[in-house]
């Protein structure tokens, strides 16, 4: 049948309670029971959680055939844990793995070979790319993806929808109990947001660290009490790739102008005054939007109250002048970040959960005033793709897209017109990753669209002179100057599961038909 | 438009592109200035002029730039391109050829001789090919005047070239320009006394703003009609400077309303807020309410 963004949902995923994507806010104030996971007691003294491989780890929790494993994607895409545990599996000969990680990138390569090998077969996370990707999209896993916003992975966990047998997480530090921190080692990754669910709900609990601190590793971002066996390791991962040095600054004129326009459209609207709250991706044009905040703040002596997201330097900037009040901190993108989130008392650790989870009592992403978002596809109907690429092959990340978007009060999506030969703004996206109706404003480099579910914020840019068009004559701009493109060609194997943020099904990833030129 | 309305154009923002990157001339009308300069000369090497060649022909072939105009930059007339630059510009249908070291109005009349060569050749409409010139000697500016009135019906005006202009002097740039000051003061007056438009040199330290922002500020105080620039960055800084402010627009549009009245009226010389208006005023107060438009300014009926 047909959902609420109008895609075709096949009748054999509707089973065992799936349901087709009603709408944003569906489940709004509905009651559910939380899961909770086994917990094997420690009553008596002991002096450490120590054990001398990932591979004894493996074995003293009693992993098997067909178990879930997780793991937390901080460490990007210099991680190493992923790729260190999965090796032992493999050796020790388990198969039917599924994984189910906040997400997987290049670095994660090798495991597109245990994929193919039949020996993974399935696979939920929030961000899919590399060979990991490629196989995907070429129906080598054995059972469909499953896609999640961040704030839906936590709600599928805490409702039961996965159930994670053990959770592997790395840790730049940790004591002999398992209380792990993002700082403090050779690895920093600044916080630990993405594990703190796998922590709390899953059946048997691994911190992997390459960096033993004494006792206590205070304040801890993962607890002892929820980790049952620590294990040391040379190196969890590529120092170099996992805090980067900060981006520098897109001196690109047609990024330049898009952050313009970006902050232009937030200081039009009725939500731009003192005391806002504000997110930007960490693409080209979103982070440069902070260069064109600061002297709109400066002008007018507002101040931002909070900045969420995954932060980056020009966030740190903002807080060290003085123009932020708070940083709440789920993602550090680089070395000012990581280094900020250690040192400064006003940049907060929070968890996945508070941060973006729909099925908590209130995430911060609902208090949101802005974020501004990248797209690799906007179409007609404001449907956003941040997953499959023009050819149809998973190579992305919804990450925290769906969930900002769903919570913030002006959504702004912001992307060149065209890339290459490829028009972005187009008459229907591969997948809908985020839903139109949580799109308020398109910036391209060619104009400004208004989502005309937002006569309000219409009127107030119309007002500030901006260069407004409609997001038709966006795509007929985008089609005259690149043409219309051919539509991918899929098999109907359906490969991938796009979930909404509540679970339901908002859109599927088919296999992809070989490319003929 | 006109001839003259495309000779007398607005043309406060001229952004030099290198023909030889297509990823920047295939789309730079989004930056919105007033003209590109689709440069074959200096940012072009030596070895690439053929293939800047080709990219230019095909991006003025196929690219709407929706309005903004298309100037091509030639090799100067002591190289051995700019024939073939010139038979390119015109094959493409280029608006303006900006002549490099242009130094006599013998330069201007074999250029124009070679494009109305190159008219015939692609059968383009005859005439359609405007020119400017760039002055990057003492003796172009000496010779400015000639140079401006050479050819009337396709001259649009005249630019310095600032970096050539300051070594010739034996000098260098300095904040506040009087190393410039004779040489921009000379082809102002050229300029004006030949009628056509005059441009002020490229400002190349893009990474200060204030320095850019006051040279401009000069330049609209000298009376130039507008800049070379050299990134799209620039642009908006210029617009923003040669913007008329609100009382001007207000003035200007008074003036031109009542001059409309009055001249159907047959009175030459009238009284606008005690201020005496004669016919001497309306170019200007229309240029007033042209740039008010651009700048988006002024929204009436004028």
């Amino acid at each position: 049948m047909k959902n609420a963004v109008n895609r075709e949902i096949p009748d054999e995923l509707l089973q065992n309670g799936r349901k087709p994507f009603m709408g944003s806010g569906y489940y709004d104030g509905a009651e559910h029971q939380k899961v909770a996971p086994v917990v094997r007691a420690r009553e008596k003294s002991f002096e450490s959680k120590v054990l001398p491989s990932i591979r004894e780890a493996i074995q003293q929790c009693g992993m098997k055939d067909g178990m879930t494993i997780s793991f937390h994607h901080h460490f990007r895409e210099g991680d190493y844990v992923i790729n260190m545990v999965m090796e032992e599996v493999v050796a020790l000969g388990i198969k039917d793995v599924t994984i189910a990680a906040s997400s997987v990138g290049a670095a994660h390569d090798p495991v597109a070979e245990y994929i193919e090998q039949g020996i993974v077969v399935g696979l939920q996370t929030s961000g899919i790319r590399g060979k990991i990707g490629e196989a995907v999209s070429n129906g080598k896993l054995k059972t469909p993806a499953i896609l999640r916003s961040h704030g839906g992975r936590v709600r599928a966990i805490e409702q039961g929808e996965v159930h994670i047998d053990i959770a592997f997480i790395g840790a730049p530090t940790s004591d002999c109990y398992g209380n792990a921190r993002g700082v403090g080692g050779k690895s920093d990754c600044g916080v630990l947001s993405y594990a703190m669910v796998d922590a709390q709900h899953a059946d048997k609990v691994v911190v992997i660290t390459d960096t033993l601190v004494d006792f206590p590793n205070f304040p801890p971002s993962i607890q002892a009490v929820n980790v049952d066996y620590v294990v040391v390791v040379d190196a969890i991962g590529d120092p170099k790739k996992i805090a980067t040095k900060a981006a520098r600054m897109s001196q690109d004129p047609r990024d330049l102008m898009m952050a313009e326009y970006c902050a232009k459209v937030i200081a039009a609207t009725p939500y731009f005054k003192d005391g806002f709250s504000f997110q930007t991706g960490a693409g080209g044009p979103s982070l440069a939007a902070n260069r064109f905040l600061e002297p709109m703040l400066l002008e007018k002596n507002y101040k931002i109250k909070w900045i969420i997201g995954g932060i980056t330097k020009p966030a740190v900037d903002l807080l060290n002048k003085g123009l932020v009040e708070t940083i709440v901190d789920a993602q550090d993108f680089d070395i000012d970040s990581v280094r900020s989130v250690q040192d400064n008392p006003r940049h907060f650790e929070i968890s996945t959960s508070q941060y973006a989870s729909p099925g908590n009592k209130g995430a911060f992403v609902n208090k949101l005033d802005f974020v501004i978002l990248a797209a690799l596809e906007v179409d007609t109907d404001f449907n956003v793709n941040v997953i499959t690429g023009s050819d149809g092959v998973l190579r992305g990340a919804p990450g925290g897209h769906p969930d900002t978007a769903a919570g913030a009060k002006c959504t702004i999506i912001v992307t060149p017109l065209v890339r290459g030969r490829m028009p972005t703004i187009c008459e229907r996206v591969v997948t809908v990753t985020t839903p139109g109706e949580c799109v308020d404003v398109v910036v391209t480099d060619y104009g400004i669209a208004v989502n005309p579910r937002r006569p309000d914020l219409l009127a107030a840019l119309t007002e500030a002179g901006l260069p407004l068009k409609t997001i038709e004559e966006l795509k007929n701009e985008a089609y005259q100057i690149v043409g219309v493109p051919d539509q991918v060609e899929f098999y109907d194997r359906v490969v991938a599961i796009m979930e909404a943020r509540d679970g339901s099904i908002l859109d599927v990833v088919r296999q992809t038909k070989p490319m003929k030129l | 438009m006109t001839q003259i309305q495309r000779l007398k154009r607005l043309r406060r923002s001229m952004l030099f592109l290198s023909a030889q990157r297509p990823a920047l001339i295939k789309d730079a009308y989004i930056f919105k200035p007033d003209s590109l300069l689709l440069d074959l000369e200096d940012a072009v090497a030596e070895n690439q002029k053929d293939a800047a060649r080709f990219s230019l022909y095909h991006a003025l072939k196929t690219v709407d730039y929706r309005g903004v105009e298309r100037v091509v930059r030639i090799n100067g007339l002591d190289t051995p391109h700019w024939q073939e630059d010139i038979r390119v510009a015109v094959a493409g249908g280029a608006d303006m050829i900006r002549i490099s070291k242009c130094e006599t109005a013998d330069d201007v009349r074999t250029v124009v001789r070679h494009i109305e060569m190159a008219e015939e050749e692609f059968k383009s409409e005859p005439g359609y090919t405007l020119v400017m010139a760039a002055l990057e000697s003492p003796l172009g500016v000496l010779n400015a005047y000639e140079i401006c009135i050479a050819c009337p019906e396709r001259m649009v005006g005249v630019a310095i070239s600032g970096g050539d202009f300051r070594k010739s002097m034996q000098t260098k740039y300095y904040p506040g320009g009087l190393e410039m000051l004779g040489g921009r003061a000379t082809m102002l007056l050229a300029a004006r006394a030949a009628g056509v438009q005059c441009f002020d040199t490229v400002f190349t330290n893009l990474d200060d703003i204030e320095g850019f922002r006051a040279e401009v500020e000069q330049n609209k105080q000298m009376g130039f009609d507008g800049k070379s620039l050299i990134s799209p960055r620039q642009i908006a800084i210029v617009h923003e400077v040669f913007a008329p402010t609100e009382k001007e627009i207000a003035e200007a549009e008074k003036i031109v309303r009542v001059w409309r009245e009055n001249s159907a009226k047959g009175i030459g010389v009238f009284s606008v807020d005690g201020k005496m208006i004669d016919i001497a005023f309306i170019p200007g107060a229309e240029r007033v309410i042209m740039m008010a438009k651009a700048s988006g300014l002024y929204k009436g009926d004028l």
